[in-house]
């Protein structure tokens, strides 16, 4: 019977693996094509984008897939890790001069910032039944969106100064530096980032939700899922390993958003908007419900192909919208049926009674 | 012997409906005790009073000598309840044995650092978890199926899997609600002769719904019978059976 279970072992390890090596094949591949001068200057640029939007979607499988709940406004949590882990660099610049160093505190602060905010917000909203998730997620997107652009914050030798008006009233002194300059945002973060580092971060994405899917936190996340009221009865504390999983998404959210920010030299919170958290709920849909190897293709298909159909891009958003609707209603994924039940089912008959 | 279970004046109601009213029940440690009665009687929503799904509106349940009245489902099973349903709830996109392992959560335990990092302490606690997984599914032949999908287990085995979930909580009383239903005769004693095994073997106190007469007179020594929400009758089996009352009320439906 051992064997059985080493089997079972052997094949999730086995799985997980694949997914490592297909990225590490991807990379493989990219660097012979630059090195060869294959690569394509608009393909190049997209580089860095496509692995913060892989952090995305796979940190938003966890929420959608795994924890069966869902986020609308995750282009939030990517937002705070940007503004923190970019506001951090920015005003680090001379006091740290080691890049490594910064880059790397700038990335735990922007997920550090994330996941706090995801924890604010997941306490209350997630003790309740029902799907409150999603709207309350999809008003903190526009919330923080219009928070931070409103927000003029700047830094000199008497420390900082933050204003609602404008950048006059912060009244820096002589050799002041802005940070975050309202609608204009951050400009003139350093542009660490790098595919290599890029790579890495989704490989270290991978590494802690697989494993966390793969140990006793995930057993409890997925059986919440699968059933509420019989995990209840085992025991299973609801809201903390939803909250668990609503967390951890966040802060990989901000990852994502950090790595992200270290590609620009100027950072909008419009970037954030509440088409990027469908876009990346495109990528989790598409690439299937619950399938981090789904959502890794599906991120880079998606990111990749309409910069390639460049002529396409003034329907992109449209098209998107419509291949969600499809799939979701032709998809017979059992996670799938679940969502659909959820959020469509409702409408045609009634929930059935707790406890039964 | 001291009661592992007493309920006193137990009752609620859903709107106008008292779909429980008055309930009284005590079962000696260690017995294996039948609640029987008529569709709609009232049986489902008792086990939802025991476990905390519903919160009584009137009344006590005392396990073991300890109050549990009002506390929650998760603090009602840390404290030595566990429960099957009537509609089957597995974690039906797990594995068989993950489902047994679920109920394992609070009594083995690692942090989710050692979780995600595969610490000596998650290879060690992931192990026991496991062997003492397989010894309870062996208990219901399910031992060979460990690795499939708890959703693809025909609906007799997915009664037992549910069953094998409930005892990985290790509870002192252990809640069945109508376990045969859907077997045929040949399966339901098998299924009898697991629960009186597990019983024995586990020391645990079983209360089970049934509906099947023949079966409950076949393994329980007491019997509870409920009609519209109040005790119709209580007592030894023999002597509730032969009751002329249950016998018009159940019997004559
Ligand atoms: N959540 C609820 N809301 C309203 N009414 C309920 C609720 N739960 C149970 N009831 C009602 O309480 C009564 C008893 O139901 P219950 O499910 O306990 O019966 P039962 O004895 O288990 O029946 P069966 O043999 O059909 O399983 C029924 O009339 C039922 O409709
Ligand atoms: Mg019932």
């Amino acid at each position: 019977m051992t064997v059985m279970i080493e089997k079972m072992k052997k094949k999730t390890r086995t799985n997980n693996l694949i997914n490592y090596a297909i990225v590490i094949a991807a990379f493989a591949v990219i660097q012979v094509m630059k090195s060869t001068g294959n690569l394509s200057s608009l393909l190049n640029g997209l580089l860095i984008p496509v692995c913060s939007y892989i952090i995305l979607a796979v940190s938003l499988n966890l929420v959608v897939g795994i924890s069966g709940e869902l986020s609308l406004g995750h282009a939030g949590f990517m937002s705070v890790g940007a503004f923190a882990s970019a506001f951090f660099s920015k005003s680090m610049l001379d006091a740290i001069p080691f890049v490594p160093l910064r880059f790397g505190l700038a990335i735990v602060i922007g997920a550090a910032a994330a996941g706090v905010i995801g924890v604010l917000i997941g306490i209350p909203v997630l003790r309740l039944r029902g799907d409150y998730l999603a709207i309350v997620t999809l008003a903190f997107g526009e919330i923080i969106k219009n928070v931070i652009t409103i927000f003029y914050i700047g830094i000199d030798g008497n420390g900082i100064h933050v204003s609602m008006k404008d950048k006059m009233s912060l009244h820096l002194e002589e050799g002041g530096n802005v940070i975050l300059n309202g609608p204009q945002g951050i400009s003139g973060t350093p542009k660490n980032a790098t595919f290599l580092v890029g790579v890495l971060l989704v490989l270290i994405t991978l590494f802690i939700v697989q494993n966390l899917i793969n140990s006793r936190d995930g057993r409890a996340i997925m059986s919440i899922r699968d059933n509420r009221i019989a995990a209840e009865s085992i025991g299973l504390n609801v809201t903390k390993y939803k909250l668990m999983a609503f967390t951890v998404s966040a802060a990989l959210a901000g990852v994502a958003g950090a790595l992200y920010a270290h590609n620009l030299s100027s950072l909008v919170a419009s970037k954030f908007d509440f088409n990027l958290s469908i876009l990346a709920l495109v990528f989790v849909v598409l690439g299937g419900i619950g399938s981090i190897r789904g959502s890794i293709i599906a991120a880079v298909v998606l990111t990749a192909l309409p910069e390639m159909l460049r002529f396409l891009s003034d329907y992109r958003m449209l098209i998107y919208a419509i291949v969600l609707i499809v799939m979701m209603l032709l998809n017979w994924s059992p996670k799938a049926l679940e969502l659909r039940e959820r959020y469509l089912g409702r409408f045609f008959k009634k929930t059935a009674k707790e406890g039964k | 012997m001291a009661n592992m279970l007493e309920v006193k004046h137990l009752g609620i109601s859903f709107g106008g409906l008292r779909a429980v009213n008055e309930f009284e029940l005590n079962i000696k440690k260690g017995a294996l005790y039948g609640l029987i009665g008529p569709n709609g009687a009232g049986k489902t929503t008792v086990f939802n009073l025991l476990t905390g799904v519903y919160k009584p509106d009137s009344g006590s349940i005392m396990l073991d000598g300890d109050d549990i009245t009002g506390k929650s489902t998760i603090e009602i099973n840390k404290a030595g309840v566990a429960r099957t349903f009537q509609n089957i709830r597995l974690f039906k996109q797990l594995s068989v044995l993950d489902n047994v392992k679920a109920g394992f959560h609070n009594s083995h335990k690692y942090s989710m650092f050692a979780g995600i990092f595969h610490t000596p302490s998650y290879r060690r606690v992931e192990a026991e978890m496991d062997e003492k997984a397989m010894e309870i599914l062996k208990v219901f032949d399910l031992d060979k199926d460990a690795s499939y999908l708890a959703a693809n287990l025909p609906y007799g085995e997915q009664r037992k899997l549910e069953i094998a979930r409930a005892m990985a909580t290790e509870p002192k009383l252990l809640l069945l609600d109508e376990p045969a239903a859907g077997m045929n005769p040949n399966e339901t004693q098998a299924l009898m002769d697991m629960i009186q095994f597990v019983r024995e073997h586990f020391g645990m106190t079983v209360l089970l719904i049934e509906h099947d007469m023949r079966l409950v007179s076949g393994i329980c020594e007491e019997l509870t019978v409920l009609n519209f929400g109040r005790v119709l009758a209580q007592g030894r089996t023999a002597d509730v059976l032969n009751d002329p009352q249950v016998i018009t009320a159940y019997l004559g439906e």
